[in-house]
């Protein structure tokens, strides 16, 4: 399923949120508004987490995440770090990592089972992402862009990337990854895919501005409607449904 | 108002690629590598208007007496309807117009009553990186009327701030004619807001001050003359204490012409060179150039010390006599183009009547040949009620050396009027400050006839001088008459007039078509003449 929503008139709102399988963060905003649509979507399937990341609201774009872990920037406090680790599930592990790139929802992009980075990220950084969030690491770059996080967007089931992506580069981007992939825009023609919405396995939340066009290129690729944490999801991983069988019972 | 959408303009490749996105607009298919924001091109056709922000209405001022339009923020420039020039100005009126590519513009046709001018403009803009669009749209001016400062200042009367007054007291017009062209030459007139005729001269009018300083200015260059300056206070505000006053220039030019006779004051002889006090005036520059034709020794008489002791002349050109030379010896005495001749001359009056010659020398010794008919000051027969000429007479010195006769040019026979002259001169629109010399075309009272007839005579007299004087016509601009078509009663009259011309043609001097300018202004104004 696919949601359109807006973080205090910003259309952005993978800058202000992160979403994953096990858990989702979410901007503290003016009003409640925006932490709504993510809690009537994901209430009592997953914890979702009220955070900023160095007093900063753009968490979304400061750190990223899959199932298994969380990787915030240095700049993060130790209180906010503290606070991250009492509200999200035990099983997920959270690191601090020192990168000079410290916007790594930005230079990261992931799925529960291979990150795509960007191609000057420090090599123990790179460890450190196959380690945290249990995924193979590629170096590679999205439409010429080295901004992997910003123009992918990715889930279990599929991706999208910057419209302006080859067939040729897909092609290799989604044998990298073992997802379908598919060039699309979202926010009514905006290439930046990865900051312009959040996405998982079953759900996926678009800034308002995005098109029905968009949202059905969006809702085809990742498979929402076939999916869905209590859905008979015929297509879903074992992976997911751990988790969708755990909030369940 | 209807807008023209053309196609977007893309950076097309040869090849086609597949189509990888849907259009975020309406879902069509599209090629995402080159498209832009991920729109189709009817899309973007249909969405992005690079035309915004410019202005599609504006208002032009013309002003209705002289056809000119205001060009911001002053300046007033001519322009015919739908020339490029009041294209250009169109397009400068548009605000935003500066930030797109304009590729085309061009009038479209509306009727002048309407008081519209419609344009249609097509430009280019770059929409998104990579996509330029081009657009077509029309703009609609309003032509509003404004009267412009020249035309205003030409409907005010006594609008001048500053005046010259340019005075000569001496009965004939050639020193203003000459000084009229040397003005024209010059553009000297150009600031001028009107030009009156009076008595004895000419008044310039000007809108400020330093223009009419700029005049006099010239006029010091060009001519001997001394300028006085009088102001009158028109208002003043006592709390600011700003004033306005008029100006006026009084400017008054030493009446001693070309070829006058002089006779100087004694004192002033002896102090300009000890030169012989009967002198006659060859050159007029800043200075007035005398000459003893006895002895070709030269003076000239600077302003400031003619002013500090005045003198008239003693005859002026009226009074020339003509003469014919009876025998002529050059005695070898040379002075410039001047060479010294010992000269023996009868009255042409005097031919057959009686046998009387006058013996004189005469700096005229280049020019003249046995034969020759020269005009001359006649001096034993004339009485001169002048001071300083029998002051001349009473003195030991020179008292003996008087001579007979004087003579200042060669004559030259010429049939009554020589209409068939190759050149001409400009002339200078003027107002004539007496009604009575304002006469038009026809003569009402016999006053004005006889003014005009004189004002005739000064004009042939001064064109004959440009003819004769080489010196001089390099000071002016000459012009070629432009080839009139030739009217049946016109190519009579040259018959009749035929033999004359032969006659002439070898002794009157021409002026080389070299040396005439072609004119190009006012082509069309005097062709009906």
């Amino acid at each position: 399923m696919a949601v359109r929503a807006q973080f205090e008139n910003s259309n952005e709102v993978g800058v202000f949120s992160l979403l994953t399988n096990s858990y989702a963060i979410v901007a503290v905003g003016g009003s409640e508004n925006f932490y709504s649509v993510f809690e009537s979507e994901l209430q009592d399937v997953i914890p979702v987490c009220h955070a900023t990341i160095a007093g900063t609201r753009i968490v979304g774009r400061l750190t990223v995440g899959n199932r298994k872990g969380l990787l915030v920037p240095t700049t993060t406090t130790d209180q906010e770090l503290q606070h991250l680790r009492n509200t999200l599930p035990d099983e997920v592990k959270i690191q601090r990592i020192e990168e000079r790139l410290s916007a790594l929802g930005n230079v990261i992009c992931c799925n529960d089972h291979v990150a795509i980075v960007h191609p000057d990220l420090e090599r123990e950084t790179e460890e450190i992402i196959a380690d945290v969030l249990g995924v193979e690491v590629f170096r590679q770059t999205v439409a010429d862009n080295v901004l992997t996080g910003s123009y992918m967007a990715l889930s279990n089931q599929g991706g999208v990337v910057h419209p302006k992506t080859s067939i040729r580069d897909q092609d290799e981007l989604s044998s990298l990854l073992q997802v379908p992939l598919v060039a699309g825009s979202v926010n009514r023609g905006s290439p930046v895919v990865g900051a312009g919405m959040v996405v998982n396995d079953w759900l996926a939340i678009t800034g308002l501005d995005t098109t029905a066009t968009e949202l059905s290129v969006i809702e085809s690729v990742f498979r929402l409607g076939e999916m869905g944490p209590g859905g008979s999801g015929a297509g879903a991983g074992a992976v997911n449904k751990d988790s969708i069988v755990e909030s369940f019972y | 108002m209807s807008m023209d959408l053309d196609a977007p303009v893309y950076m097309q490749q040869q090849e086609q690629i597949a189509a990888t996105i849907l259009c975020c607009n309406c879902g069509a298919p599209i090629d995402g590598t080159t498209s832009a924001g991920a729109l189709c091109s009817d899309c973007i056709r249909l969405t992005v208007d690079v035309s915004q922000g410019i202005q599609r209405e504006a208002t032009l001022h013309t002003c209705k007496d002289c056809e000119r339009w205001l060009q911001p923020p002053t300046s007033w420039v001519v322009a015919a309807p739908e020339s490029k020039e009041l294209l250009a100005l169109c397009l400068r009126k548009l605000r935003g117009l500066s930030k797109v590519r304009i590729i085309d513009a061009s009038f479209i046709w509306t009727e002048p009553h309407s008081r519209r001018i419609k344009m249609k403009i097509t430009i280019q803009q770059e929409a998104f990186q990579g996509t330029i669009i081009q657009q077509t749209f029309e703009v609609e001016y309003v032509v509003a009327s404004q009267q412009c400062p020249d035309c205003q200042k030409s409907y005010t009367h006594n609008s001048w701030r500053a005046a010259v007054q340019i005075r000569q007291k001496v009965p004939h017009k050639r020193t203003f004619l000459y000084l009229e062209q040397v003005i024209l030459k010059h553009g000297a007139h150009k600031d001028t807001v009107n030009i009156k005729e009076a008595k004895d001269g000419l008044d310039f009018y000007f809108a400020q001050r330093n223009h009419a300083d700029k005049m006099v200015e010239f006029l010091q260059s060009v001519t001997p003359c001394k300028s006085k300056k009088s102001q009158e206070l028109i208002s003043m505000d006592i709390h600011t204490s700003t004033k306005s006053y008029k100006f006026t220039y009084s400017v008054e030019l030493i009446p001693i012409c070309k070829d006058d006779l002089v006779a100087l004051p004694l004192k002033l002889a002896r102090s300009l060179g000890n030169i012989a006090p009967l002198t006659l005036c060859h050159r007029v520059g800043t200075a007035v150039n005398l000459m003893d034709p006895c002895t070709l020794q030269t003076t000239d008489v600077p302003t400031g010390v003619y002013w500090r002791q005045p003198f008239r002349t003693l005859a002026d050109v009226t009074e020339l006599k003509e003469f014919i030379v009876m025998d002529i010896e050059p005695t070898g005495l040379s002075n410039g183009r001047y060479l010294m001749s010992e000269c023996t001359v009868a009255r042409a009056s005097d031919l057959g009547s009686n046998d009387i010659t006058y013996f004189t020398r005469t700096h005229l010794g280049g020019i003249l040949h046995v034969g020759d008919s020269v005009l001359g000051y006649h001096l034993t027969g004339t009485n001169f009620n002048n001071e300083h000429f029998e002051e001349i007479e009473r003195s030991n010195q020179y008292g003996s050396t008087i001579p007979d006769v004087v003579l200042v040019k060669k004559h030259y026979v010429r049939s009554k009027k020589s209409k068939n002259r190759s050149w001409r001169l400009k002339r200078m629109a003027k107002e004539y400050e007496d009604e009575a010399l304002a006469g038009g075309n026809v003569p009402t009272s016999k006053r004005q006839e006889q003014e005009q007839n004189r004002m005739e005579q000064d004009y042939e007299m001064f064109l004959r001088d440009v003819e004769e004087d080489q010196e001089l016509r390099h000071t002016l601009d000459l012009y070629k008459v432009r080839q009139q078509q030739a009217q049946p009663d016109q190519m009579e009259v040259q018959m009749a007039e035929n033999d004359d011309v032969d006659e002439e043609a070898e002794t009157v001097p021409k002026i080389n078509m070299d040396e005439l300018l072609d004119d190009f202004d006012d082509m069309n104004m005097d062709d009906n003449e």
